[in-house]
């Protein structure tokens, strides 16, 4: 019986593991598809936003924690390594990790008081924090540059290759994604995610099983700022400018919205959610005026109807029209 | 084992529970019973730490847990099932059990992200240790299932496959029996029986008379937030108070 | 720093705290109804600005005329809303909750933005832009009307809550939603009420407001805030408590933007929404516990 079962697990195991190479082998080669075109550039932005997604995904879809502050993490990542680097002259990659870590200790630090709300007070609570960092940013103006935003960040270099085009920033964020996606699926199927979907579904239940719940509320807040800010590193440097308005409370719905959309608890999905909003507004030209009606749109949408999001609703679809166009051809 | 000096409970100006004091001996099974309102579930979420009491002890070993939270109680050795049972829906049933063996494992986020060497060995050892408490429990063919697609008496089979994993020395379980067919009764009373035998104790808290009179070692009986008698199922059943009560409700 | 400077923050803080307490008051009679904090009331608020633009110069219509029709249309938008993306959502988590009524905000907002255009459009006063000396300090007009319409609207819930059948099941659905319902009260109409009369009130306070401040397609999302921080300053109470609330988070706002920095002023509301969410989750003026944490 227990031979069955570590059969099955490695099956399991190899099925993932196939899965998560097929998904990173067709990331490797977009880039060749794209042929170095405008695409190429937009995919970089998906890069970012998948990031994103999936540090807030790891806290709303699986500890099922409410977030609308992540703007405020990626921008404390984004701004506080483009003046480090830029005014201060430090090294970019020591500056990428010493500030991730300083925002994952903001968040240790926040997250003890901020997580003890529930619902719609978590929601309000992180709202406020995100708006007040904006503030911040818009009002710092001799560190941030204000409105006007903030240029002239360096690039990131490695050996003797500097990031400074689509081509090496591509892979440069895409690797960064690709390791994040891959650990984030290790954690999810361990004693910790397992733990984080307990709160999710009895917080009591789990409390009394003997999980930490507050300890691991908190720190798993932590890690999607940590996250959160290193994609706001690499975007900066990406960049090489950062204003305030892409930190607003705006962004930190749109995140919401990628993960609601991709699926909640799923990290493709997150993916997919991301891929979604951010090709959206390039193929729609027209988009670009309409597209908060669009995201008003999609979230109603999506968590009245298809509130597994699209990787649990398109197969359920599919499932759906089969079995009717089956039933159909059998009654003919 | 436990010891519940005292407690009383008052809800703004309702009082709960009264100065309940009562004792749970090791390897026994303790029947608490008691009419609709008596205050059974109330004295269990304060016994489990999910409610504090307004005053009152309680004791587990001698040692003084009475403002304890649940995970901390959890790790010394006590843990309880729910009257509507509190599965975790979304994740397998083999996964339930696997988060009651959260004590047992000890890797966090790093060595879980990074699956570590021996962060895999501690995974596979839960995975064996889950599978124990499913087949002990009977529910082995449902380990892929999905918690929130069992029917009742299978989920109430979980949760109690789930609380074991913990390997408590205490379980409180808050009317088990509720909801199961007659077959499935007797199978609970088997499995609670098989539950003392392994050396652990049992408290529950039932309405089925049959099973507490056939099962239970000592009862506590509670009523209208008091407690009204305490003995053998023999004392109890011949208990001319305890006798009035049930009547005069029945 | 001038004493007559000071009674002029004093005094303009007290408006602006008027026009949140308003929607503060909306956040809460929805709340006490439903559980829920709408975040799409300030959208409402945004709405009875932007219609009253509307009937005013499109269609010509006078001043009274154009301000009923605006709290009407609003009214009517918060009861379609309430239909078609709160009812059928009752037994969803509070999760689910917050994102329909954020995604309802938006979509609100993103169809005034359609009809409506991204401009920032100026309302006419009511009477007239004449300032009156208080003291050593100046009002407008308009800071009358709004003095007298909070004034008005607050005292009419109260008796609303007070003295009316309807309002007493409001407020014992707020007390106990399914004890209410177990004694007969229709717990729905009550929860299509609060939105009615949260949205008309959003609304008021919108109308209002707009002359002094402008109006846009998104005005909404801070003063919905705002309104949000003076409820939870009184403790999500549908009376006295929110318009306390709003009156010292508007003259601490309109103190600190004089004294302090006009920049930092938006934050002050966050932080006291912090500060209170934290501190004293119950609001300033309660006692005892609640749920909220």
């Amino acid at each position: 019986m227990h031979r069955i079962d570590s059969r099955d697990k490695k099956k399991l195991f190899r099925h993932e593991w196939v899965k998560f190479a097929l998904f990173s082998l067709l990331i490797m080669i977009l880039p060749v598809l794209f042929e170095g075109g405008y695409l190429l550039n937009v995919f970089i932005f998906v890069g970012i936003h998948t990031l994103l997604a999936v540090a807030l995904n790891l806290l709303l879809g699986y500890a099922g924690q409410i977030s609308l502050g992540q703007a405020a993490f990626f921008g404390l990542g984004a701004f506080a390594s483009g003046i480090l680097t830029a005014t201060y002259g430090q090294n970019p990659w020591l500056m990428m990790v010493v500030v991730a870590a300083a925002v994952g200790l903001l968040a240790f630090a926040i997250g003890f008081p901020i997580l003890k709300l529930k619902g719609h007070y978590l929601a309000m609570a992180t709202l406020g924090f995100g708006i007040i960092v904006y503030i911040i940013f818009n009002e710092a103006v001799e560190l941030t540059g204000g409105p006007s935003g903030f240029s002239g960040i360096p690039n990131l270099t490695v050996g003797g290759i500097t990031f400074d085009s689509d081509f090496k920033n591509y892979y440069l964020i895409w690797g960064v994604t690709l390791v994040t996606i891959l650990l984030s699926l290790n954690l999810v199927n361990s004693r910790i995610g397992r733990g984080l979907r307990a709160i999710h579904d009895s917080e009591v239940a789990a409390r009394v099983m003997g999980v930490n719940v507050r300890l691991m509320k908190v720190q798993i807040f932590a890690l999607s700022a940590v996250i959160s800010s290193v994609a706001g590193s690499l975007y900066a440097h990406t960049m090489t400018f950062v204003s305030p308005t892409s930190f607003g409370f705006n962004f930190s719905v749109e995140l919401v919205t990628m993960v609601i959309i991709g699926g909640l608890g799923s990290i493709y999905g997150s993916f997919l959610g991301a891929a979604l909003l951010t090709l959206l507004p390039e193929f729609l030209r027209a988009f670009q005026d309409y597209d908060i009606v669009v995201y008003g749109f999609l979230l109603v949408f999506m968590t009245m109807f298809m509130p597994g999001g699209l990787v649990r609703g398109i197969p359920s679809l599919v499932q759906n029209l089969r079995a009717r166009i089956g039933g159909g051809a059998s009654d003919a | 084992m436990l010891e519940v000096k005292a407690i009383t409970q008052r809800f703004g100006g309702v009082t709960a529970l009264e100065d309940v004091s009562f004792g749970v001996k090791a390897s026994d099974i303790t029947g608490i019973i008691g009419p609709n309102g008596a205050g059974k579930t109330t004295l269990f979420n304060i016994i489990t730490g999910i409610y504090t009491a307004t005053s009152g002890t309680v004791h587990l070993e001698g040692k003084n847990v009475t403002r304890m939270v649940p995970e901390k109680l959890a790790t010394l050795g006590m843990v309880r099932t729910f009257q509507n049972i509190e599965l975790f829906g979304k994740m397998t049933v083999l996964e339930n059990v696997m988060v009651g063996l959260h004590t047992k494992g000890t890797s966090g986020i790093l060595s879980s992200a990074l699956r570590l060497p021996w962060q895999v060995k501690e995974e596979r050892r839960l995975r064996e240790q889950a599978h124990h408490w499913l087949s002990f429990t009977g529910i082995t063919d449902l380990a892929d299932a999905e918690a929130g697609s069992l029917p009742f008496g299978k989920g109430r089979l979980l949760e109690i496959a789930r609380a074991m994993a913990l390997e408590p020395k205490l379980v409180l379980m808050d009317e088990p029996a509720a909801g199961l067919n007659s077959r499935e009764t007797l199978e609970l009373a088997r499995l609670i029986q098989r539950i003392r035998e392994a050396g652990v104790t049992v408290a529950l808290v039932e309405h089925d008379m049959e099973l507490v009179m056939d099962i239970c070692d000592a009862i506590v009986v509670l009523n209208l937030g008091r407690k009204l008698a305490e003995g053998t199922p023999q004392e109890i059943q011949e208990n001319p108070e305890v006798v009035s009560a049930y009547l005069g409700e029945g | 720093m001038h004493f007559d400077q000071i009674s002029q923050y004093l005094l303009s803080g007290l408006s602006t705290g008027a026009i949140y307490a308003l929607i503060g008051v909306g956040f809460s009679i929805i709340h006490n109804s439903t559980g829920i904090i709408n975040f799409a009331q300030g959208e409402f608020v945004m709405l009875g600005g932007m219609l009253t633009l509307f009937f005013l110069s499109a269609l010509k219509l006078p001043l009274i005329i154009a301000v009923v029709l605006a709290i009407g249309v609003a009214t009517l938008a918060g009861v379609v809303f309430e239909r078609l993306a709160i009812r059928p959502m009752k037994d969803a988590s509070p999760i689910s909750l917050v994102i329909i009524t954020i995604g309802g905000s938006i979509l609100i907002r993103g169809i005034a933005m359609l009809l409506w255009g991204k401009e920032t459009h100026a309302i006419p006063t009511f009477s007239g832009n004449d300032p009156i000396l208080v003291g050593e300090a100046t009002i407008l007009p308009q800071h009358l009307w709004i003095f007298a319409v909070t004034a008005v609207v607050i005292v009419c819930t109260k008796l609303y809550f007070s003295f009316t059948i309807s309002g007493k099941a409001m407020r014992a659905c707020a007390y106990n939603r399914r004890a209410a319902g177990l004694v007969g009260i229709d717990v729905k109409r009550m929860v299509f009420f609060s939105f009615a009369i949260s949205a008309a009130m959003g609304s008021m306070a919108g109308i209002i407001v707009a002359p002094l401040t402008m109006t846009s397609y998104d005005v909404g999302v801070m003063l919905g805030l705002k309104g949000f921080c003076a409820a939870i300053i009184g403790g999500m109470s549908s009376g006295l408590g929110t318009v306390f609330g709003g009156v010292i988070l508007g003259i601490l706002e309109s103190l600190g933007a004089g004294l302090f920095s006009s920049g930092y002023k938006d934050a002050i509301a966050f932080v006291i929404l912090l500060v209170i969410l934290l501190v004293r989750p119950q609001g300033l003026f309660k006692k005892g516990e609640t749920e909220r944490v």
